[in-house]
């Protein structure tokens, strides 16, 4: 399949402020959040980002939706460059890429009515010609809640309710990519269920590509195509989601995999453990910058930087000393 | 109740709780029985609205202002949690009965040093501040934050998440309590501070001999912790058993659906996970027979109008379901 979107060593870099922040930055003046990323989501498929809090997979995704500027390389879709495009010049691709955002009743206007909110899109832009109730009816059928839904307000939806109003949000212009933050995350997991699956059937129906963004490595495991993993705004590894989770061979995927207790009491957890924490981005290690918690540290890591290597047809990695045969339990 | 010979720490009975809302009553918790024994860790799962909020509420005296026991007790050391004047209850909470809350960034205050938080909260000793200050350094190196003497100077901010949250179980755990309730402490953290946490607290959990009721919807985290479960739903408490019983043997058809909604069960890679049709009951307007039945594949009409008792499937392990009666379970 064609790449749809192409993201090519983009930086993303947010300037430390005066005051306060400057003087914790200790003389920084810029936060890399996100550094030479690469990476591309074929058409139809579902792209995963893992990585914990503060990896910088959440400004990947605002900055390839243009909600953040990237100050280098390269955000293409369908071929056109869109990195750089003034925010006028960005609005008709904001048709084909919609966002679906974390909270999902903090992310709906709590004054407007579901109609009004799914039907907002064609509003913004300029669609008037549309038959806005036809088009509210459609989009509730398509997400499955019941036409009656149109006259309600937010705050009379339920968790799960309320994301499927903001997968009708996202499809109503159809878009040829979602941008899903979390799409799951506070949901009860028989909600959880409901909202992937109307996701899932909805690609097989429209061919829309998904880029999601979740810590939830199960959800991962069973709903996308192809992963990357990131720590400290770079990815340490990216691949297939099978073969990443048959073989991973970066230590911190394998830490990160390992991390996730089984829903078997007789399991036994063999994590393994990571040393310390997360540093700051304001003080990233020297060489590779994942060797002061790597428990397969070698003195080679501590200086020289790892390069972004292949291994395998469609997988690659940053790390000297690749993780060799060793199976996670399923 | 619990099997003979075993000692709870505490023992919850016929705990009915309800809220006064303009809508009128919603009923929040009916009937609940939850016994927890010494030295050991209950899990308790279920999906929002379930009740698990309001029943920790009972437990430590500090339910929302229109929230009203309409029955039931809570046994705590042969007293009466519910029928504690409030002076004998706070001398309870946080000395015998302590909480790690799921936010860490909001249990600690932000303008005391670490030191000066946990020697305030040993308020109850007559040691002086040297000797506490020694002890809260001891805690916080049992919890694993390196250098803790030095730390103690340092203000929460200089904590990164993982390390304010075992602080959190640092302060709770300092008065070597008989209860430790913890309340989803690990839903904020990365999955490998997670594991790290759960880690340190089933150590110090087994070197103090306390008992802890732990919250999670992460039915990985319960299945890792735990020795006994409760599955909640709309209120009531479901199934109840050991973490096996639960897991390879759950005989509820809520507590069966649950565990077979979490992806991380299934083994084969699959688009169409499972779900729950249906929503949870309205707790205003309670339906008559079981709360479980609109949603129940396995639903007959003794289910609509009669409300199922509890039976008892094996030691320890019971189920509030007709189908165990029809199946020749005893009640």
């Amino acid at each position: 399949m064609p790449d749809l979107l192409q993201v090519e060593d983009l930086q993303v870099r947010f300037r430390v402020k005066s005051g306060l922040a400057a003087l914790m930055a200790r003389g920084a003046t810029h936060i890399d959040a996100v550094c030479g990323v690469s990476f591309a989501v074929r058409e139809g498929e579902t792209f995963a980002l893992v990585g914990e809090s503060g990896s910088g997979k959440t400004t990947l995704a605002l900055a390839v939706a243009g909600l953040v500027e990237a100050q280098a390389g390269s955000i293409r879709f369908e071929g056109k460059e869109l990195r750089g495009l003034s925010d006028s010049a960005f609005k008709p691709y904001r048709r084909h890429i919609a966002m679906m955002f974390q909270d999902p009743i903090g992310s709906l206007s709590p004054r407007l009515s579901i109609r009004s909110l799914i039907t907002e899109p064609f509003k913004i832009h300029g669609l008037t010609d549309r038959d806005l109730d036809a088009e509210a009816r459609r989009l509730l059928a398509m997400v499955g809640l019941p036409a009656d839904f149109a006259g309600r307000y937010p705050h009379q939806l339920s968790g799960g309710q309320a994301r499927r109003v903001g997968v009708a949000r996202a499809l109503a212009l159809d878009p040829k990519l979602i941008v899903a933050d979390e799409p799951t995350a506070g949901l009860d997991v028989s909600v959880q269920g409901e909202v992937l699956n109307l996701l899932a059937r909805l690609q097989g129906e429209l061919g829309v590509s998904i880029l999601i963004i979740t810590h939830n490595l199960s959800v991962v495991r069973h709903t996308t195509d192809r992963m990357a993993i990131m720590y400290l705004g770079r990815f340490v590894e990216r691949g297939p989601t099978d073969e990443i989770f048959a073989r991973p061979r970066h230590p911190y995927t394998l830490a990160l995999l390992s991390a996730n207790p089984k829903p078997d009491p007789d399991a036994v957890l063999d994590a393994v453990e990571l040393k310390g924490e997360v540093p700051s981005l304001l003080e990233r290690p020297q060489g590779c910058e994942f060797h002061p918690r790597c428990p397969f540290v070698q003195a080679h890591c501590r200086t020289a930087a790892p390069a972004w290597t292949q291994q395998g047809a469609d997988h690659r990695l940053t790390c000297h000393f690749p993780v060799e045969e060793r199976k996670l339990a399923s | 109740m619990s099997a003979p010979g075993s000692e709870n720490v505490l023992e919850v009975r016929d705990l009915t709780v309800g809220y006064r809302t303009p809508r009128g009553r919603v009923r929040a918790l009916r009937d609940v029985n939850l016994d927890i024994p010494r030295g050991k860790v209950v899990g308790i799962v279920g999906e929002s609205g379930c009740g698990k909020s309001t029943l920790l509420g009972a437990i430590i005296g500090l339910l929302d202002a229109n929230a009203e026991v309409e029955s039931g007790s809570i046994r705590f050391d042969g007293r009466d949690l519910l029928r504690l004047p409030e002076k004998d209850m706070r001398a309870l909470r946080g000395d015998r009965i302590s909480m790690i809350f799921q936010d860490p960034m909001t249990t600690l205050n932000p303008v005391l040093s670490i030191g000066t938080q946990m020697t305030d909260i040993q308020y109850r000793s007559k040691a002086g501040t040297a000797d506490k200050r020694k002890r809260s350094a001891a805690m916080l190196e049992r919890v694993g934050i390196p250098d803790a003497a030095n730390r103690l100077a340092n203000f929460p901010h200089q904590f990164s998440g993982g390390m304010r949250q075992r602080i959190a179980i640092a302060m709770a755990l300092q008065s070597e309590p008989d209860l430790l309730i913890a309340d989803e402490p690990t839903t904020a953290l990365d999955a490998t501070l997670e594991v790290q946490i759960l880690q340190r607290l089933r150590e110090l959990q087994q070197s103090l001999q306390c008992s802890i009721l732990f919250i999670s919807h992460h039915l990985g985290v319960i299945a890792e912790l735990c020795d006994e479960v409760s599955v909640m739903y709309a209120g009531e408490v479901v199934e109840q058993g050991s973490v096996r019983d639960i897991f390879h043997n759950a005989r509820h058809p809520y507590a069966r659906k649950l565990l077979e909604c979490d992806p991380a069960r299934i083994a084969e890679k699959t688009a169409n996970l499972p779900t729950i049709p249906g929503d949870i009951p309205d707790l205003v307007a309670l339906p008559e027979g079981c709360i479980f039945q609109a949603r129940c594949e396995q639903a007959t009409a003794r289910c609509a109008s009669e409300v199922p008792a509890r039976h008892r499937v094996g030691p320890g392990h019971s189920a509030a379901c007709h189908l165990l009666a029809e199946a020749g379970a005893d009640a």
